[in-house]
């Protein structure tokens, strides 16, 4: 493995035991950042094709609720109780998280049903759902700005504002065309990376051989904005009881044309009731 | 997974529980903090309602599909406030069949039915729904079948030895367990059964031929109107807890049959390049915001053999939450092959939730196929299946290898 250094590695091979309170600290190692020092200005693209990646969604979740930055979860793909069971597990409570005001979550399959059903007066975050023709998805943007803009009024001040959506794939299937999508993300990008110096991360599945074009289209657009790219592959050979996939790290650096091969490194994982553990590939301990 | 044994245990030990919630409103299963699903209705513990049990691995509530082989592959059961999406076998043979079990578990335990379908009135489908079988007839059917196979299943797998170590999927009715029933398909349900029961019907041609101005929306009008009519029913009733009048402590499980048919005016399975193509799915997540939200659990089946558009079977996959498929050996040249004989199709599970946890009840074996007895739907490891015959010295055909999401498993020995 090109570029890693040989501590890392035997950290690796000695399967570091893990404190249950948290979040996977061997992603942490691998990712080479801590809670403390988390970058800003950054978007981060989680990516999983074949099989399920909605643990780095929780990973990063619990991971900048830790490093005290203020959160908004747009979290289309499940309720609140459950990604607040999952992230107790880590050591993070998401309820008092949102009462202290660090958290703003919009919870989608509840909204959807309020939208849906009523017409709303003030426009509502997913108004998209109402709209017979492919609409835009501004009110949305304008939820995560309004969330995200420190209010004047001098009150705690959080590390740096954090946008996580799960997922983006969701957005396609409710009508919304790749462009509307791909241009949100860039509003989203403008206010909270780069006017607000924080961070973005978003997950987006790999449709694979389903030929979704508009779904490919997503992905390869916002592959050529990330500045980290994770992507969790099932693995080629089926099914594994004791290897759940493979991840990929890509550390990439858009806003340069530099002829450079970007860094990149590739894991198997197993996911456990409270802990990821990530090991070389082919190494995992139920072979050695 | 529970095997047999404490399959009956954990009944009894949600009747003990049942009782202890009557009598006080205090139980020691309370959990503290977050309640894991369902309404914010104040209250006990919902595990005082007939026909669920708590899901060993996350404490969630599953309600039975119908099909106890079924249930000990999705991990105990079908988690309440979720979608159980069937894709249909190619010439619908089995899938009615798994839908019926589903409603017919439903009359069993007291549920309130909720029937959708575009091509069948409601009232006839519950008509044909399969006799649930009592425990002591039942008993002696299933000790006959058990000595003819015994034969069988005794001869000891010489090179294969591995397998025979391996517990078999199918789970007989030897005790009477709340949470799960059989069912004679040759017998109707006894119409009492179906008159004390409550139910719900939407039948499309019936709804739409009524002229109400449906709000101009993407959806397929036909779909604007199911989902209407479930949100009405959910609220009037009380399965979300909502209404002040209602105190509901039941469940809704509703059926959806052959959902994206042309009949319910979706193109979805014309053409490949449809106008609504986003009608289906943005059905589906509403549909699951409103099961997040309330007591109810949903089967649909839908003809995905129809669907051209690839894309759309993945986005459909990715807004469901269990997703079974079935393939029937009939018209295939699986019919005839000595191999399957015994078996008349595959089932695939596709794609198990991960409910409140970062991993879910996934079974070991991916291969699996049914049989349909009179009396029992059995579900066995395919493997088995070879190895025994290659016992027996057939010919061995290996099939085409199995196009989901998991492929074979690369046993290290």
């Amino acid at each position: 493995m090109k570029g890693m250094h040989l501590p890392d590695i035997r950290m690796l091979l000695q399967g570091a035991s893990p404190r249950s309170s948290e979040m996977f600290p061997e992603l942490n190692n691998l990712l080479n950042t801590t809670p403390d020092k988390a970058e800003q200005g950054k978007l981060t693209l989680l990516c999983d094709a074949r099989t399920d990646g909605s643990f780095l969604v929780h990973h990063f979740l619990s991971f900048y609720l830790k490093a005290n930055c203020k959160v908004c979860f747009v979290a289309l793909l499940q309720s609140f109780s459950h990604y607040n069971i999952v992230a107790q597990k880590l050591g993070v409570s998401l309820a008092a998280a949102r009462e202290r005001g660090q958290l703003v979550f919009l919870e989608g399959l509840k909204s959807s049903v309020d939208v849906f059903f009523q017409a709303q007066e003030d426009p509502h975050p997913l108004q998209f759902l109402r709209e017979a023709s492919a609409g835009n998805l501004q009110p949305l943007y304008e939820f995560v700005r309004e969330a995200l803009t420190p209010a004047d009024n001098g009150e705690a001040a959080w590390r740096c504002p954090v946008l996580l959506v799960d997922d983006l794939s969701v957005l396609l299937s409710l009508g919304m065309g790749a462009v509307a999508v791909l241009d949100f993300v860039h509003y989203c990008r403008a206010t909270v990376c780069c006017e607000l110096k924080g961070n973005m991360v978003a997950l987006v599945h790999d449709s694979g051989d389903a030929e979704d074009e508009e779904n490919n289209t997503l992905l390869i657009g916002l592959s050529h904005q990330s500045h980290l790219i994770l992507r969790t592959e099932g693995l080629a050979t089926g099914f594994c009881k004791d290897v759940h996939g493979q991840l990929r790290i890509l550390w990439r650096r858009p806003s340069q044309s530099t002829a450079r091969r970007d860094r990149s490194l590739t894991f198997q994982y197993k996911i456990q009731d409270k802990n990821v553990s990530f090991f070389a590939r082919g190494m995992s301990p139920a072979i050695l | 997974m529970a095997a047999v044994a404490t399959c009956g245990a954990g009944a009894g030990g949600t009747e003990s529980m049942a009782a202890a919630t009557s009598k006080s409103n205090v139980t020691s299963f309370q959990r503290r903090g977050p309640r894991a699903r369902g309404t914010d209705s104040g209250g006990p513990r919902l595990v005082s309602i007939a026909g669920t049990r708590p899901s060993v691995r996350n404490g969630q509530l599953l309600v039975s599909t119908g099909l106890p082989a079924l249930d000990q592959l999705l991990g105990g059961g079908l988690a309440v406030g979720t979608v159980l999406l069937v894709e249909e076998d190619k010439y619908s043979i089995y899938s009615p069949l798994l839908f019926k079990y589903f409603l017919a578990e439903g009359i069993i335990n007291g549920h309130t039915l909720l029937v959708a379908s575009a091509k069948e009135d409601p009232a006839d489908i519950l008509q044909e729904l399969p006799a649930p079988l009592l425990d002591d007839s039942c008993k002696k059917e299933f000790d006959e079948d058990v000595c003819n196979k015994k034969p069988e299943s005794d001869i000891k797998m010489k090179i294969a030895w591995r397998y025979q170590l391996s517990p078999k999927m199918e789970v007989g009715p030897v005790t009477s367990s709340r949470f799960g029933h059989y069912y004679d398909v040759s017998k109707r349900i006894p119409r009492e059964l179906i008159e004390t029961s409550k139910w719900h019907g939407f039948f499309l041609p019936e709804k739409m031929s009524s002229a109400d101005k449906v709000e101009c929306c993407s959806l397929t009008p036909g779909y604007m109107k199911l989902l209407h009519f479930i949100q009405n029913i959910i609220y009037e009733e009380g399965f979300d807890g909502s209404n002040p009048q209602k105190k509901q402590r039941n469940i809704l499980r509703i059926g959806i049959q052959s959902l994206g048919l042309p009949l319910w005016g979706d193109d979805v399975c014309c053409s490949e390049n449809c106008d609504s193509s986003h009608s289906l799915s943005k059905f589906l997540y509403i549909l699951r915001g409103l099961l997040r939200t309330s007591l109810s659990a949903c089967i649909i089946t839908m003809p995905t053999h129809l669907i051209q558009n690839k894309a759309i079977i993945a986005r459909v996959t990715n807004l469901s939450d269990t997703v079974v498929a079935l393939e029937s050996f009939v018209g295939s040249e699986r019919e005839t092959n000595p191999l399957y004989k015994d078996y008349h199709g595959l089932i695939h599970i596709r794609q198990i939730p991960r409910l409140n946890n970062l991993i879910c009840d996934e079974s070991d074996v991916k291969d699996l196929a049914f049989k349909l007895k009179r009396k029992l739907f059995t579900i066995e490891a395919e493997w088995t299946v070879r190895e025994r015959d290659r016992e027996k010295g057939l010919s061995f055909v290996v099939g085409s290898p199995s196009n989901d999401r998991h492929g074979r498993c690369t046993t290290l020995i």
